[in-house]
């Protein structure tokens, strides 16, 4: 089937098999391989992408299924070579380890501040609860979050301690 | 102290950091094999068992082989080679017999996934089912099927003691003082037995490699491994072949926690691709197959009895652990080798008898998994503290600083402590007084009626050293380039432990650059990295950033060399600073380093010197071999210390509980990145959390894998977090170290779950053996129930515990209530 959609504000065409789903597409047609695929079931979230403004885990959702569609992913959200904001409190908040879920994580904490400008910590948790991360254990994700919407006082209590 | 500096003059280590590849993950940009397409790619499937141990009566892969786009279909017959890191028992694909369920009996590369896929439901195979020897416990019975017949004819490393004619792959010992002396003198004696599933490491990139066998056996292999020279060197010597027709590649890395420690998915890919007229051959693990095709952690029974004297010293541990290997020793035979020099905790134990058994079954293998055994065998040791602290009426805290190692203390294996080998006491201190150890705070009990829940705190201490050879080595390279900025090369992968900012650090520290002038290289490259052993072992610190701080002399040296004939000078009349070296008492005589770096031209131009390269190699110092029958001699590296304390909040009624706060305390020696530890030391507790709440495998009766998925087997979400964490610390310098340091990528997962389980033994009484601790089994101790065996279950049911008929009657301990 033919298949046409915007992704990250490019428009691109292509012949598509209909059992591709739109994580396979972008990755393996299109070279957006920040969406990665961490079960394949809908899970982990590593696949997360933005559809038509709203996140999905990418590997549920067929390439079909997004023609006439506007994709954003994370290589959509650096701009001119500067970082986003979330992007950039992650870095400075060790908030990445692997890196294999970061792409995802990020973009469902945008979906998160995008609904809720100033979440608290249990909405935080809930907003990523979808994500899996293996590595960090979550709690500097949480403190780039907490910064990055403005409440860098809670983030800040984040610090190694010395005996 | 390698290079010990004053923590004012330190400009760069043991402060923040960004990470240095931290960029490249935020934007998507960074790539992972999985990530990865060469031309003329195909791609591999594999058909696995159905069974748990079945002999291969006939495989039919005529109808795969006629499908269009299939370019080699391979079987286990065609594969006259043999696999194994230590015990070399393993056929690329299975051959007249399967071990285990999902094991791997032929392979398919075709021009697409589909296509391989579809050839791989073509293939016929007939089985003749046999009995499985599914549970460990079983497997040390006389009349117990063989999973390996053939183990006294297979090569191995001969620090291993396998026993022919047994499950038994490797059996190691230790022996110290006379233990029957010590429990003799004992005024109390507690004896019970604990156990744990296998579980799986869940790195979120599943295992994946890309493999082409070129003409004239020139092999390329692109793998998400922690070790690209361990791959190489099993690669070359299963295939014959030399270690320079093979190179092996791997960038970034999609978590690995010893999983991706060894060798993989690589062989078989070779050879599909060699059959396949040298095509490059992708493989990626589905989830699914990175539960039962790739390795798990082993499962363990750990029994402990232990003779406490009057005044609560402890005076003589029989420790015998039974581990797991399922189907291949892999590294499971050296987690049981760890074991046996390191399964009594930090403890001063005068008497002690050790016997490790690694133990063959037909279940999905055994290998590397942070923490390598400790995580397990913790579980046992440090609720086996608490009660006997219990059973003694000693607080567990005093139970533990009475009996805990200090300088001048003899470790099991006859090491003696000393003032730089850390502090255990200072560790667990500072995780006590975190939690407000031994009392509820106002608030604490004003919650405990609102809610009706129990709190209670719990402790657990924690050690590890790097299990590696005597001999581990590694070595870096330092290049400057004509800017005066530098590359640093290292074969110490970059898998999201934080090694390469830490790297940078240490080389922008000695160099005295800032840190945007040092690269450390995240792809590896056995063609183009000097040589390091493997990314395991939280050893990279020490040797690596060893290395790099002698590669960083060496440059400078050769700089010094070059600048005392420009400037007129002695090399020991110079100094340097970020931008050039300078003579001493004349700062405006001066030479940059790009006027160096790649030799120096006079204004005449003649010229000397030539390109800064430095090379900094670095072993392992003053270990020895353990002895086969007494386990005395010298294997630590180094013992990294720690602690955990937990609060838990317990609803009695039903067993549900909650983690309330966790503080956790390691004595690394120093700091290299603050934001770097932390990270490791919240990621390794939310894992350990994972270990001690709900994870592990479910067999049934069949030996078949019941939950290889994230619907079935979970592991930790943002919302499984403690409401508060706190990480603590403490720099007693290595000696040996640099800057002091030394590892903690494993440490933090270790000791979570028995912390947790004394926690909740605190606020209900709960006595808990069997790790994870689900608020079933909380609800069963709290009624005294018999505990519930389903992990192999019967109901569907069967997994680690031994047949209950067989299982031996209830701990004997004279002193119990």
């Amino acid at each position: 089937m033919r298949v046409k959609l915007s992704v990250n504000g490019s428009v691109y065409e292509r012949e598509v098999e209909e059992h591709f789903t739109l994580l396979r597409f972008l990755r393996e047609e299109l070279g957006f391989t920040g969406a990665k695929e961490g079960c394949g079931a809908g899970e982990c979230g590593a696949c997360t992408v933005f559809l038509d403004g709203k996140t999905v885990n990418s590997c549920m959702v067929l390439a079909v299924e997004a023609d006439g569609s506007e994709v954003e992913t994370i290589e959509g959200q650096a701009l001119n070579g500067s970082l986003s904001d979330i992007q950039a409190a992650f870095d400075r908040h060790h908030a990445v380890q692997c890196g294999y879920c970061t792409g995802g994580m990020v973009l469902s904490v945008k979906e998160l501040l995008k609904r809720i400008p100033k979440p608290t910590v249990p909405q935080i948790k809930e907003g990523i609860e979808g994500n899996f991360c293996r590595c960090t254990g979550y709690q500097q994700i949480i403190e780039a979050v907490l910064d990055v919407s403005g409440q860098a006082e809670s983030a800040g209590k984040g610090e190694l301690k010395h005996a | 102290m390698l290079e010990h500096m004053e923590p004012s003059e330190l400009k760069l280590v043991g402060r923040k950091a960004l990470r240095v590849e931290g960029v490249g993950k935020v934007t998507g940009e960074a790539v992972y094999v999985s990530d990865m397409a060469l031309p003329g790619m195909l791609h591999a499937q594999v058909k696995k068992s159905p069974h748990a141990r079945a002999r291969i009566i006939r495989i039919d892969t005529s109808k795969a082989e006629a499908l269009y786009g299939v370019r080699a279909v391979i079987v286990g017959k065609e594969l006259n080679y043999k696999l194994g890191l230590y015990v070399v028992d393993k056929d690329i694909l299975a051959k007249d017999e399967v071990r285990h369920y999902g094991e791997a009996v032929a392979g398919v590369a075709a021009d697409t996934i589909e296509i391989a896929k579809a050839a791989v439901d073509l293939i016929e195979v007939e089985y003749e089912v046999l009995p499985a020897v599914l549970n460990h416990m079983d497997a040390l019975k006389a009349d117990a099927p063989l999973v390996h017949p053939n183990l006294g004819k297979y090569d191995y490393v001969p620090v291993f003691s396998p026993q022919a004619g047994t499950n038994i792959p490797n059996l190691s010992k230790l022996r110290k003082g006379d233990v029957e002396k010590g429990f003799a003198e004992s005024e109390w004696i507690v004896e019970r037995e604990y156990t744990n599933p296998s579980v799986q490491h869940v790195p979120m990139e599943t295992h994946v490699a890309i493999v082409e066998w070129k003409t004239g056996d020139e092999v390329n292999i692109w793998s998400s491994a922690q070790s690209p020279f361990t791959v190489r060197n099993l690669f070359c010597y299963t295939f014959k072949l030399p270690l320079n027709k093979v190179r092996v590649v791997v960038p970034n890395v999609g978590g690995g926690f010893g999983g991706k420690a060894g060798i993989h998915l690589e062989p078989l890919l070779a050879c599909l691709s060699r059959k396949a007229g040298g095509k490059p051959v992708k493989m990626r693990a589905t989830r699914e197959e990175e539960f039962c095709l790739l390795p798990c952690r082993s499962a363990l029974t750990y029994r402990i009895k232990t003779g406490v004297g009057a005044a609560g010293k402890i005076l003589a541990q029989s420790l015998t652990l039974y581990w797991d290997a399922g189907a291949y020793a892999d590294y499971a035979v050296n987690v049981t080798r760890a074991s046996s020099y390191s399964a009594a905790g930090p403890y001063d134990v005068p008497n002690v008898k050790l016997d490790a058994y690694t133990i063959y079954t037909n279940k999905p293998y055994g290998t590397a998994y942070r923490g390598f055994g400790h995580v397990e065998f913790f579980w046992g040791l440090e609720r086996h503290m608490e009660l006997i602290a219990q059973v003694i009426g000693m607080d567990p805290l005093e139970f533990r600083m009475l009996n805990l190692l200090k300088p001048g203390s003899i470790t099991i294996t006859g090491e003696r402590i000393s003032d730089h080998s850390g502090d255990p006491a200072k560790c667990l201190e500072a995780a006590a007084k975190a939690i407000n150890y031994g009392k509820l705070t106002p608030q604490e009990k004003a919650r405990e009626e609102r809610t009706g829940r129990k709190i209670g705190k719990g402790l657990a201490t924690l050690h590890k050293a790097p299990a590696m050879p005597s001999f581990t080595a590694t070595a870096a390279v330092v290049k400057m380039n004509t800017d005066g900025t530098v590359i640093v090369n290292i074969a110490l992968t970059e898998i999201g432990q934080g090694s390469a900012t830490a790297m940078a650090q240490i080389a922008a520290e000695r160099l005295r650059f800032p840190l945007d002038r040092v690269k450390v290289t995240i792809e590896k490259d056995t063609d183009k990295e000097p040589y390091d052993w493997q990314t395991v072992a939280s050893k990279g610190i020490i040797l690596s950033g060893n290395a790099t701080i002698m590669a960083c002399d060496d440059l400078l040296k050769q700089a010094y060399e070059t600048a005392a004939q420009v400037l007129r000078a002695q090399a020991v009349d110079l100094d340097h600073d970020a931008q050039g070296i300078f003579v001493k008492h004349r700062r405006d005589r001066v030479i940059s380093f790009p006027q160096l770096s790649v030799g120096y031209a006079f204004p005449d131009g003649n010229a000397i010197g030539g390109p800064l390269i430095g090379v900094g190699r670095y072993i392992a110092q003053g270990l020895s071999n353990l002895d086969k029958e007494t386990g005395q001699g010298l294997p630590a590296l180094d013992w990294t210390f720690g602690a955990h304390g937990v609060i838990a909040e317990v609803d009695c009624e039903t067993g549900e509980y909650k983690v309330l706060k966790v503080a956790s305390a390691f004595d690394v020696g120093k700091v290299i990145n603050p934001d770097i530890v932390r990270g490791q030391a919240i990621g390794g507790m939310i894992q350990g959390l994972g270990t001690a709440i709900c994870e592990g495998y479910i067999y049934d009766e069949k030996g078949h894998l019941l939950n290889p998925s994230f619907t079935d087997n979970k592991i930790p979400t943002a919302q499984d977090l403690p409401e508060e964490i706190e990480t603590i610390a403490v720099e007693t310098a290595q000696l040996d170290g640099p800057f002091g340091a030394r590892g903690v990528g494993e440490h933090p997962m270790i000791s979570v779950a028995p912390a947790l389980g004394n926690a909740i033994q605190k606020a209900t009484g709960a006595e808990l053996l069997h790790m994870p601790i689900r608020f079933e089994d909380v609800w069963r101790a709290v009624n005294a129930k018999e505990p519930i065996d389903n992990w192999i279950t019967k109901t569907p049911t069967g997994s680690c515990r031994s047949d209950p008929a067989t299982r031996h009657s209830s701990p004997d301990s004279a002193a119990l209530p």
